[in-house]
């Protein structure tokens, strides 16, 4: 199941948005999260909604797997815009009053908005997700933090940290599965009884998990001695990223939406 | 010739042991350059020991071991790793980068060799051990004898002069097995490479140029592939598998046929049954 959430995740693919530089992809799906919050009335959900699906079309994912994103976050959601609903400040007609609880129209519009917010982070991050390797997410991170090398962080590290934690996710899963198996064959019911029968149950699964995971990491910290690895300083880097045409024009295609959605904001 | 490995009266103990017994007492033994010598020996022998102490991954009690004319010391471990290259047991446990080119490419990166100079050594390195097509596979898609030739085509990429083999083909099947050791004697073809190869395989004992063999944490013998695999059963003993014309003997012995107690590989043990029965 894991192993679907991280890596069955990227589509591989050909679109203009999968080749794009995964910094640019980072930045501005984070910069999106920043200027939802600009919008307030419908015209401006409409233009951030049409911006979201022209991306999605671009892309060339399937509708399903985005639908998919929303799906298990939907009590979440329901919930949020539920407390939105009964508990917001009233204001223009309200249909219903007990207590503290108020349904007005005004809360009903707002949560219909944060029912939107919820919908267009999810269908911007999934979009992220879907169109690039983990890996390349993991060279854009180590970018990104560049910055902190002044202050001593560990960036090439924590980078290379990052990137052979995603190598050994598949790695451990199959080891698990292994373990599951030995213990199954040795009456360990996975998935029955009550919630705390279930938790007895993993650990049997836990303990030979990590003390196989402890040997691997002392194995794979010799061999990368062995294969001369000092730390990151003084290395050089196979994989590099190219800041190409198409990012320079989709961070102008973000500037003109920031512009256009103040401007709805101010004048609708 | 002149020797590449020098290793001379090397005791080693483990800082966490709790008796003061060596894992390593008084080992001594050179390599000439260009050869390939087999250790072999029982499981705990000291085998993986030895290895790790030559490249400086554990500090000997005392000794002196002497690579490529280098005395190994703190100052010269760093120029020692990179005229050394080992390759482990586990393939899974040393694939560090998250796709085969990544890999292939990560002694390069230490080094902080220009990426130019990189991406052409991957690429031949990758062709060299014939996995060019697999060059952007995740290792969760390799098998392991290709996840092993993945580590060769490191080890090719980075030059190294001397490889260690520690066990390299243990975990493989018989055709990955095959398979590395095919790749090993296509690079030893290609370069003046010494190996230094640990194993309980027999196969891949017989391709040395020479033997050792480890018992406690000290070398008792040394010889030919031919004349350490005459001792037969005893073979065992040392941690080898007898190799399978060494077992067809032994066979042969105890339905009362009288067999030749020199070694003879498989092609000379079939000649040897077609004369027998010739005659007949
Ligand atoms: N990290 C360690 N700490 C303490 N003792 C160790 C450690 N590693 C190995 N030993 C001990 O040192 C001895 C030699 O071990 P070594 O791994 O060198 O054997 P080996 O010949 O490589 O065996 P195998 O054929 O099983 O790989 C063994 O008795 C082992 O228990
Ligand atoms: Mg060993």
């Amino acid at each position: 199941m894991m192993n679907k959430l991280i890596f069955g995740r990227y589509i591989p693919g050909d679109s203009v948005i999968h080749r794009m530089d995964p910094r640019a992809k980072l930045l501005l799906s984070f910069y999106f999260i920043g200027i939802i919050f600009i919008a307030n009335n419908w015209a401006t959900y409409v233009l951030l909604f049409a911006f979201t699906l022209l991306a999605i079309k671009l892309s060339g994912v399937k509708w399903s797997f985005f639908i998919n994103g929303v799906k298990p976050l939907i009590w979440l959601i329901l919930f949020t815009v539920i407390l939105q609903v009964l508990f917001s400040a009233s204001g223009g007609t309200v249909y219903f009053k007990w207590g503290i609880i108020t349904i007005s129209q005004l809360g009903l519009v707002n949560g219909v908005y944060i029912f939107c917010r919820f919908v267009l982070i999810i269908f911007m991050s999934t979009l992220l997700t879907l169109t690039t390797p983990p890996l390349e997410l993991s060279d854009a991170i180590e970018y990104i933090l560049m910055p902190l090398k002044v202050v001593h962080f560990p960036v090439y590290e924590v980078a290379l940290m990052l990137s052979i934690a995603l190598r050994f996710v598949p790695t451990l899963m199959d080891e698990t599965e292994k373990i599951m198996n030995a213990q199954r064959a040795r009456g360990v019911d996975f998935g029955e009884g009550n919630i705390f029968q279930q938790m007895r149950a993993i650990v049997p699964l836990l303990i030979p998990l990590f003390v196989s995971s402890f040997n691997r990491a002392e194995d794979l910290a010799t061999a990368m001695e062995a294969r001369g690895y000092q730390g990151g300083e003084g290395r050089s880097k196979y994989r590099i990223l190219k800041w190409q045409a198409r990012d320079t024009w989709a961070t102008l295609a973000f500037a003109v939406l920031t512009v256009a959605l103040v401007g709805l904001r101010l004048y609708v | 010739m002149s020797q590449i490995i020098n290793v001379e009266h090397l005791n080693y103990r483990y800082p966490q042991q709790d008796t003061d017994a060596l894992t390593l007492t008084d080992v001594s033994f050179s390599v000439a350059a260009g050869e390939w010598v087999a250790i072999v020996g029982h499981n705990g022998s000291g085998k993986s020991t030895l290895a790790k102490n030559l490249n400086g991954l554990l500090a000997p009690v005392s000794g002196q071991i002497t690579i490529d004319g280098q005395v190994l010391s703190e100052d010269t471990v760093w120029d020692i790793r990179r005229k050394i290259g080992m390759v482990f047991q586990n393939p899974d446990n040393q694939f560090v980068g998250a796709t085969v080119a990544d890999d292939v490419a990560f002694s390069l990166e230490n080094q902080g060799i220009p990426r130019e100079t990189m991406l052409k050594r991957v690429d031949e390195a990758l062709a060299q051990v014939d996995m060019s097509a697999f060059k952007t596979r995740e290792p969760a898609r390799l098998s392991g004898g290709q996840k092993q030739r993945v580590a060769l085509a490191g080890m090719i990429a980075a030059r190294p002069k001397i490889l260690i083999l520690d066990e390299a083909t243990s975990m493989l099947d018989p055709e990955g097995r095959a398979e590395v050791l095919a790749t090993i004697r296509q690079m030893k073809a290609d370069s003046d490479l010494t190996v230094l190869s640990i194993t309980h395989d027999i196969d891949e004992a017989a391709s040395a140029n020479r033997v050792l063999v480890v018992n406690d944490g000290q070398l008792v013998e040394e010889g030919t592939p031919a004349e350490i695999f005459e001792h037969g059963p005893a073979l065992i003993k040392m941690g080898l598998d007898m190799p399978y014309p060494e077992r067809l003997k032994a066979a042969l012995k105890r339905q009362g046929v009288t067999v030749p107690t020199t070694y003879l590989t498989e092609k000379g043990m079939a000649d040897w049954l077609w004369q027998l029965i010739s005659n007949k």
